[in-house]
């Protein structure tokens, strides 16, 4: 269906001067930054930087959490995804997320795991278009030949590994044009690690990406460019340092980026 | 021992006397275990054994005799008591789980905290109170006993108990789970209901039948209500018979033919309740997910 697309420039999703705040707690100061279409974004920091409150802001799953808040903009296509004519649900399924421990639905099995997404929100009903679907999504996330005997069993019966990638099969089968990724394999063996980079090496130029993690020989290896965030003394999560992740990992201009990729702290 | 007990846990104590304590420990928390499974093994055997001779086919078939006839039934107390608490867990349990659901997963602030305030205090009210209620609201306006009102009063009692079962049940379903749903575009109402209650569905389940064996024993709210009746009475507003008001007025009776039906009531009334409490283990470990 989206096999071979290749996304425009103007679908970068961009954020404009954002602030993210829990309570009265500020999480996230003034972050501008652009996400290049069709590349692998990845943000780096030490813990409590604020780079999961990032990602979260940008399909707007900040704000299901109560008491949070966030001003400035994040813009796809030039519109702004906080306009209050914009409806969140719909723009999630343009922006899809896969999260750090993998969330099979448990009373699911694993193609109704992947068709969750287009089945609950009514967009396709005929029986042969979902089979393919689930079959094409589950191809993109390099699982179909492990499940292709076993698809009505449940999704909870998969490995770790396999299970967060049953989880990316989900997201893709809603045909988002970003997938933002929250430490997607912080909690995986090396080999499924792998995978998970290879895959998502595959699928960039049809999928914007954006990768948060603590990893920094995985944003070297997959990402195309890098943002370094970090929480300061007085200072909440804040941008320090943006460009090509070759460029931030051989020639960063930042002290503080150098220290931190160098392994001096976090 | 117990001079033994008084000195300080370390130091002069050895490994043996340790021993020996425990063993004792042990021993004093079977006795109680055992004790605690005795006196419903008592209760059981005592209704077993006035009841039996009361359980023969006419007993489960037949409207109760008049007195000094042998033979008769409590046929119509059996049905009314299905009926009532038929209608009672139809009235208590959709505003139940869907009040349950509500305060588990979005309820938050003062109306959450007041809702379940409420539903703490709403346990705690005497049974005879809530059938007070019932026949102030429905028998005194409508001027007549009936099915209906018994049912309100049992949806009551029932109420607190599938509204805090079902709000444990959903709490435990971890965040990930609607977060997940809500990443996909789903709204926020399919999350909740087809994706996320569904994975505490053997809570819920379980929740709502123990409420079911809570309220089916019950009979002074029945007595302002239901009332009783000696006769068939398929209108569900109309005084309507019931196991436990027919316990209570046969055992009251000087009669020794009422008498045992009375014990045969008390008996079946015993067999119903554990065979639902049996139903809700098993349902539990069948929905059970993963």
């Amino acid at each position: 269906m989206i096999a071979g697309r290749t996304l425009s420039a103007e679908k970068t999703l961009q954020t404009e001067h954002l602030t993210a705040y829990y309570g009265s707690v500020c999480a996230l100061k003034d972050v501008s930054m652009r996400f290049e279409a069709g590349a692998i974004t990845a943000l780096i920091g030490p813990s409590g930087c604020g780079k999961s409150t990032l990602l979260r802001c940008l399909n707007r799953m900040h704000e299901i959490i109560p008491g949070t808040r966030v001003e400035g903009e994040v813009r796809l296509d030039g519109k702004n995804l906080y306009d209050p004519a914009i409806n969140a649900t719909e723009m999630r399924q343009r922006i899809g997320m896969v999260f750090q421990r993998p969330n099979p639905f448990p009373t699911m099995s694993i193609v109704d795991n992947v068709l969750a997404g287009v089945r609950l929100t009514n967009k396709l009903r005929d029986r042969t278009q979902l089979q393919e679907l689930a079959e094409q999504s589950l191809r993109k996330a390099a699982l179909w030949d492990e499940v292709k005997d076993q698809l009505h069993r449940s999704g909870t019966s998969l490995s770790g590994g396999q299970q967060q990638r049953l989880c990316i099969a989900r997201a893709l089968a809603v045909e988002p044009e970003v997938l933002l990724m929250d430490e997607p394999a912080s909690s995986l063996d090396p080999i499924s690690t792998t995978k998970i980079e290879d895959l998502m090496r595959e699928l960039k130029g049809d999928y914007t990406f954006v990768i948060v993690t603590h990893n920094m020989q995985q944003a070297a290896r997959v990402s195309d460019y890098t943002g370094f965030l970090l929480a300061e003394e007085s200072t909440p999560g804040h941008l320090i340092e943006f460009g090509t992740s070759s460029k931030i990992f051989t020639t960063p201009k930042d002290k503080r980026t150098e220290d931190y990729i160098t392994g001096r702290f976090g | 021992m117990l001079a033994r007990m008084k000195r300080p846990l370390s130091g002069v104590r050895t490994l043996r006397s340790r021993q020996s304590w425990s063993t004792f420990m042990i021993a004093v928390a079977w006795l109680c275990a055992g004790l605690a499974a005795a006196l419903l093994a008592l209760i059981v055997l005592y209704a077993i054994r006035r009841g039996a001779a009361a359980l023969n086919l006419q007993f489960f078939t037949h409207l109760p005799l008049p007195v000094g006839i042998a033979g008769g039934g409590v046929a119509n107390a059996l049905i009314g008591s299905v009926e009532i608490v038929l209608m009672a867990s139809l009235f208590a349990m959709p505003v139940g789980i869907f009040a349950g659901i509500y305060l588990g997963l979005l309820g938050r602030g003062k109306l959450a905290y007041s809702v379940r305030f409420l539903s703490d205090v709403l346990t705690g009210v005497p049974s005879i109170a809530i059938g007070v209620f019932a026949y102030t609201i429905i028998v005194v306006p409508t001027r007549h006993f009936s099915a209906i009102s018994a049912a309100v009063a049992l949806a009551i009692i029932m109420l607190p108990i599938v509204v805090r079962t079902t709000e444990e049940a959903v709490r435990l379903v971890p965040a990930a789970i609607p977060e997940g749903a809500l990443a996909l575009g789903i709204p926020t109402y399919k999350a909740i209901l087809l994706v996320t209650v569904p994975v505490a569905r053997a809570g819920i389940v379980t929740g709502a039948l123990l409420s079911v064996a809570r309220v089916a024993g019950e009979s002074a709210p029945l007595l302002f209500t239901a009332f009783g009746s000696s006769f068939w009475s398929p209108n569900p507003n109309t005084p309507t018979s019931a196991l436990p008001l027919l316990i209570f007025q046969y055992a009251n009776s000087p009669y020794r033919d009422w008498q045992q039906l009375a014990w045969g009531g008390a008996l079946s009334l015993i067999v119903l309740i554990f065979a639902i409490n049996i139903t809700a283990r098993l349902m539990f470990r069948r929905m059970a997910v993963r």
